[in-house]
């Protein structure tokens, strides 16, 4: 008897399906459950509503990272609101017996760094957080879904989310990328490729030459942004690379027995040969050149010595409506280079690329040099793991000689609801995921790019391209 | 727990613009509560709104006519973004209970089928011929028949569309999906008890 070829999705869903009744989405089964303070406490009052208690305590963790303040973490929080939140976590955790990495714990940072650094994503598992960057743990060959309130109360609940199952989209990134170019780069040219809406539906799988070619952090950079595509989820076959990466860590299986079956059981994982894609994508890792973003979405990035597209040029009528939109919201003009453009403020962090490798790129060009005038530089990195960790290889060291703002970890101005934001009219150069009117301060101009970018704009005060100081 | 989706007549809310993401819906400042209600003002906070707290008079809600309309008429890949619930919660708090386009991001569209707001997909040509109907004729009234899967025009015209039999079931007959999950315990008992848990996430 031969057995169809299955896809890395086909393999973690048929797992985890406890029941598909017709007409029904299948009943699927969460191995871990992520709860930050933003997305949950309406899902904790529904529990109470209900009489419910959460299912299992001991696959769900929380932490505190989306209203968090990043300053001196021995002052109180001023916004009363944030403060109740952060409090409401707290409290939702101690009376559901959540473990907690909040405020105050060495563990604590962004959701989607301390999963990870815990050992507690890993290949094969169902993973799910009411966040859209959730797709982050799908780096490690975990189907990682973000999801709802509503969602979130379900897990908790039942331990499952009712879920139709999604398509699978091959991303093959082939070739080898150029000095200079970086995982963030990657993916924002398959989003400027395919759109922001060219995943729905769908689950990237991402493979190829320079997806192999990637440590853990940069798949973890390019499965993040799935969501900015359109996708749910992305994710990326486990490998050696991936194994060396959780073996050892805190909640990593334990003893030689345990790790070897647990590695038995993830190198089963990859798509079999001849597993069939709904859709397929190739794309030129040795063509790309470090990319930035122009417009308010994802979508709408180029190569950094490009110009920004012209409206005439758009393939409709409402493309070219979105892009004069975005155009006058950005103040720039048709036929405009970016490389040489004032920017106001330069933001290193975020789930996507504040992770300890994002930092050491970045600290290499800064190492000593100073920021240019008039310029805001914020570093935040992702956890309070991954600040230490700077501060003891002496990276935190290099960016405040440079001039930058060293801070707490937390999701900080990538969301900007905790009180880190630019000013109307102000340009930012960040690492974050995502440019949308408004998304990092109200009139607040985004310009997406990778951490090499961003330092060498710091440099400079204008976006620069990181590859010019580079040493040869 | 859900209240049951019935049939309605309204006019059109037309919103032409593409990608209207969650943070235009509502700005993440929002997203520091922890209650569900109140969030009808901070609907399209930005747009609709000055500095000073004044309307922006351009902004399709800031205008009269548009005060009980129920249907929004949007344009392609409406709320993409994040997670936040908050969209759902303030569009469905300032009246919206269905939102047609001629596509809806996967999380919002999970989002608003648990808050009674009827995502409504319909082809690009269809989807073009509904916002040059409203320019011909901005008081265009249609009801939105959930039971039939239908858009029904004044012409007598039927639009049909799909929507996830499972989700319809749901709004139609008002029922809770935790409690639908929970009728199956056993069925989740016997999976665990054959898929070991993966991790415990007690400090190691």
């Amino acid at each position: 008897m031969t057995s169809q070829p299955r896809t890395i999705v086909d393999k973690i869903w048929d797992e985890h399906v406890v029941i598909e009744e017709p007409g029904a989405p299948a009943i699927l089964g969460i191995d871990l459950h992520l709860v930050h303070e933003v997305t949950s406490p309406q899902a904790f009052d529904g529990l109470r509503r209900r009489g419910l208690t959460v299912q299992h305590p001991e696959r769900t963790i929380a932490t505190a990272d989306h209203s968090t303040p990043t300053h001196d973490r021995s002052l109180p929080i001023l916004d009363q609101q944030a403060a109740f939140q952060v409090a409401q976590l707290a409290r939702n955790c101690e009376e559901f017996g959540i473990p907690l990495y909040g405020l105050g714990s060495d563990r604590q940072g962004i959701v989607h760094v301390i999963g990870p650094e815990l050992g507690l994503t890993q290949p094969g598992m169902t993973i799910v957080c009411g966040d859209s960057h959730t797709a982050t743990h799908g780096a490690f060959g975990a189907l990682a879904i973000g999801i709802g309130t509503s969602e979130v109360e379900m897990v908790l609940a039942t331990q499952t989310l009712l879920q139709r199952k999604p398509r699978s989209f091959e991303v093959r990134v082939d070739g080898r990328l150029s000095p200079g170019v970086t995982a963030k780069d990657v993916i924002l040219a398959l989003i400027a490729q395919i759109g922001v809406g060219g995943g729905t539906g769908h689950v990237f799988e991402y493979g190829g030459e320079a997806i192999r070619a990637l440590t853990m952090e940069e798949r973890m950079t390019i499965c993040n942004m799935s969501i900015e595509g359109g996708a749910r989820a992305g994710l990326i076959a486990p490998d050696e690379t991936t194994f060396a990466y959780v073996d050892g860590r805190p909640h990593a299986p334990k003893g030689a027995a345990d790790w070897t079956a647990a590695v038995e059981r993830w190198r089963n994982l990859p798509s079999d040969e001849g597993a069939v894609h709904a859709r397929s994508v190739t794309i030129d890792a040795s063509a790309l050149e470090p990319m930035i973003t122009y417009g308010t979405n994802p979508g709408m990035g180029m190569g950094i010595s490009a110009a920004v597209p012209s409206p005439d040029d758009a393939a409709d009528e409402s493309g070219r409506r979105a892009l004069e939109r975005a155009l006058e919201y950005m103040d720039l003009s048709a036929g405009e280079p970016l490389l040489g453009h004032k920017v106001d403020i330069v933001f290193i962090g975020s789930c996507t690329n504040s992770r300890i490798g994002d930092l050491r790129q970045a600290a290499a060009l800064m190492k000593g040099r100073h920021v240019a005038s008039d310029l805001r530089v914020m570093v935040v990195p992702g956890s309070q793991q991954v600040k230490a960790a700077a501060e003891r290889e002496g990276l935190a060291d290099i960016f405040r000689a440079a001039g930058a703002e060293w801070r707490e970890a937390g999701c900080s101005m990538c969301i900007a609801m905790n009180g880190d934001q630019g000013a109307p009219g102000q340009y930012i150069v960040s690492t974050s995921n995502r440019n949308f009117e408004g998304r990092q301060g109200k009139g607040a101009r985004t310009f997406l790019a990778s951490p090499l970018t961003a330092a060498a704009t710091a440099l400079a005060g204008v976006v620069t391209d990181p590859r010019r100081m580079m040493d040869a | 727990m859900p209240e049951v989706f019935t049939s309605f007549t309204s006019k059109i809310i037309p919103l032409p613009a593409e990608n209207v993401d969650t943070d235009q819906i509502i700005p993440a400042r929002f997203l520091k509560t922890t209650d569900k209600s109140g969030l009808a003002d901070a609907l399209f906070r930005d747009w609709r709104y000055e500095e000073d707290g004044s309307p922006k008079a351009a902004f399709v809600l800031n205008r009269p006519e548009m005060d009980g309309r129920q249907v929004l008429l949007a344009g392609d890949n409406f709320g993409c973004g994040s997670s936040r619930e908050h969209a759902p919660w303030a569009l469905t708090a300032w009246g919206i209970r269905a939102v047609i386009s001629s596509s809806c991001a996967d999380i919002f569209r999970n989002n608003a089928l648990k808050n009674g707001l009827l995502p409504i997909v319909v082809d690009r040509a269809t989807h073009q011929r509904l916002f040059d109907m409203l320019a011909t004729d901005p008081e265009l009234e249609v009801t939105v028949d959930l039971a039939a899967q239908a858009v029904h025009l004044p012409t007598d015209e039927d639009i049909p569309f799909e929507v996830d039999p499972f989700a319809r079931q749901m709004l139609l007959e008002g029922t809770d999906e935790i409690g639908w999950l929970m009728a199956r315990q056993s069925a989740i008992d016997a999976w665990e008890a054959a898929h070991p848990p993966r991790v415990d996430t007690r400090p190691a």
